[in-house]
């Protein structure tokens, strides 16, 4: 039971930190991103680039993902995001496009990195043993610690700088927010790239521990809508709270239910169907977001 | 219906002619057989289109075309394979098993709107890849494969349809069942979206609340329309997985959800042959990318997007301006 319960805060702290992502971009200019486990990808690639294959120091390597992916988020937001939402009469124009961009990122994935599982090397070596109640390796605490102080920061920042109350006020209401002197253009970007890069901060965190392959995109983004789901689009709360439950649910169903084969994904959506008939915004979100 | 001019009529008549004896024709004379299946993928993949660009039409968006298709090719699988009953009647079963599941499934998530509609109906994709993978009946990874061909049909003694299997050239034979079923699809969604039923989609698209408030029951509607469009979408998959004679839990996966989508977005949701259009470019657009080889998903993608970013209204929208829009 107390390694069910490590799994799930383990698992959990992770798919946090991508609810995060998305939520946040969600929240900003209402677009659904598709791309988001494109992204996640590409930060794991870079890390692995760095660190496993040029010797660069862990944190550096983690930097240099954060970096590479808040810039490609800001360009994608600046160049393609951003005229499309002025040109289109739809706003559903906009799931096509992030939908059109997660094949474009999948592509530049297997040109660049190809499409073999890649790995890294261990960060720290060795197993915390608790009396063969709690088994975790080592590294897998340290991630978990990184995951949790980064939704710290993230949330910190959000809460205290001029640019997260920026961001809120423009979350709440663009119009608002545009009257009240907050750049929107420029903040929607700055969100974008925040968002793009909680994603590669993750990839390039758990790099270290599942490795990373070109098909692990799209799943990880349908994790992410479910985390989404639970919690309700658009909070950074209910995104927290997401993915821990389902991090809780998917430990305690692979545990639980092994015997039956892979059925928890089918029971855990199930559970969210009826879940969503309840209370269809969400534990936390606003109705119809 | 009354207001069919002869205009639409003549170029209807050219539609039916151009895909029944031009293509045959013209494919005859070049010899590249393989447009055939491609046509005929392009035939299947616009029903399922339609059904996707149905829910859009009572502004749902629909990414689990996929799931529907999967489960229709299952079905209609398993039932010609293990209860060896004809293909012309397992593919109708398979339509409406989808149906019901559609129902099912859908009592419980079209309170959703927007994204979230988007959201559950993308999960529920691969959720059912993952349910074929773990269920017995459908066999696992390994799928169900050596479907034999359709059989023949004889009503009274009399032969309505030959069997597939004695044909000298089945890919004729697929092309015209594959066509005669879209031109069916698209006939009905032509005539469902001028009925009474249509209009009364169009007010839930505009405001729901409004469309409740003066009388339109929109819970019956809106199921009544998901069960519809997942009765396309199983019949597409049951269709296809008859043609490839095979089933596997990845035949229809979160990408082809997504495609189904695209398909609808780019043809343009105001139209209804927008979908058949939508994909016809698109598969074609693929397939004669092939030849670029590995680059071929990244031109494909960086076309869409140039499509999106110059033409977020879809294609249509560059031929017709407001002229046919419905």
């Amino acid at each position: 039971m107390e390694q069910i319960l490590a799994n799930g805060v383990y698992l959990g702290s992770q798919y946090a930190m991508i609810a995060l992502g998305l939520t946040l971009i969600f929240a900003l200019m209402n677009v659904l991103n598709f791309a988001h486990g494109q992204m996640y990808v590409i930060g794991g690639f870079v890390t692995y680039t760095f660190y496993g294959q040029l010797g660069v120091p862990f944190v550096l390597a983690l930097l240099m993902s954060c970096i590479s992916l808040a810039i490609l988020g800001a360009l994608i937001e600046k160049f393609l995001f951003a005229p499309v939402i002025k040109g289109s009469k739809r706003e559903e124009s906009t799931m096509l496009l992030a939908a059109g961009i997660a094949f474009l990122l999948d592509a530049l994935i297997l040109l660049i990195f190809g499409e073999k599982q890649r790995g890294v090397p261990k960060i720290i070596d060795g197993v915390f043993n608790w009396d063969f109640r709690v088994i975790m390796p080592y590294d897998r605490i340290l991630i978990c610690v990184l995951a949790i102080l980064s939704i710290i920061c993230f949330i910190c920042f959000m809460q205290y700088s001029k640019t997260g109350r920026a961001l809120r006020a423009l979350a709440q209401d663009r119009t608002a927010a545009q009257l009240m002197g907050v750049n929107v253009d420029r903040y929607s970007m700055i969100g974008f790239a925040l968002g793009a890069m909680l994603a590669g901060l993750v990839g390039g965190l758990l790099v270290t521990i599942t490795g990373i392959n070109l098909g692990m995109g799209g799943p990880t983004s349908i994790k992410a809508f479910m985390m989404v789901m639970i919690g309700g689009a658009g909070v950074i709360s209910g995104a927290i709270a997401g993915g821990i439950i389902l991090g809780f649910m998917e430990a305690i169903g692979l545990a639980v239910l092994s015997q039956y084969g892979d059925i928890t994904y089918l029971l855990i959506f199930v559970s969210l169907m009826i879940f969503l008939a309840i209370r269809p915004q969400g534990l936390m979100g606003k109705p119809w977001g | 219906m009354e207001n069919i001019t002869k205009r639409q009529l003549f170029n209807v008549g050219l539609f039916l002619f151009s895909i029944f004896i031009a293509v045959p024709l013209i494919i005859s004379a070049t010899g590249r057989w393989d447009f055939y299946f491609t046509l005929t993928s392009v035939a299947l993949l616009a029903i399922a289109s339609a059904g996707v660009w149905l829910t859009f039409y009572i502004g749902r968006i629909n990414i689990g075309q996929g799931a529907f298709a999967l489960i229709g090719a299952y079905v209609s699988a398993i039932l010609v394979v293990k209860g060896g009953i004809s293909f012309w009647i397992s593919l109708p079963a398979a339509g409406i098993f989808a149906a019901i599941v559609a129902i099912f499934i859908g009592m419980l998530v079209l309170r959703l709107r927007g994204v979230y509609f988007a959201m559950i109906t993308l999960v529920l994709t691969q959720v059912v890849t993952l349910t074929a993978l773990a269920l017995p009946i459908t066999n696992g990874a390994k799928g169900i494969s050596s479907i034999p061909l359709p059989s023949g049909v004889s009503l009274f003694g009399i032969p309505i349809l030959p069997d597939f299997a004695t044909m000298a050239n089945t890919k004729l034979a697929f092309y015209y069942t594959a066509c005669i079923l879209m031109v069916l699809t698209y006939a009905a969604l032509y005539r469902l979206v001028n009925s009474r039923l249509g209009h009364l989609c169009r007010s839930m698209q505009q405001n729901e609340e409004l469309a409740s408030s003066i009388g339109v029951n929109i819970a019956h509607i809106r199921i009544v329309i998901f069960a519809i469009s997942s009765f396309f979408g199983g019949i597409g998959g049951a269709m296809f997985g008859s043609i490839a004679q095979s089933v596997y839990p990845s035949s229809f996966q979160v990408a082809d959800s997504v495609n189904f989508m695209l398909n609808c977005f780019l043809g343009g949701l105001g139209y209804v042959f927008g979908p058949m259009l939508g994909t016809l470019v698109l598969y074609f657009g693929w397939d004669l990318l092939f030849e670029l080889g590995k680059y071929q998903m990244l031109v494909y993608s960086i076309i869409l997007i140039a499509v999106i970013r110059f033409l977020p209204n879809g294609l249509l929208s560059l031929q017709f301006g407001k002229g046919a829009r419905k």
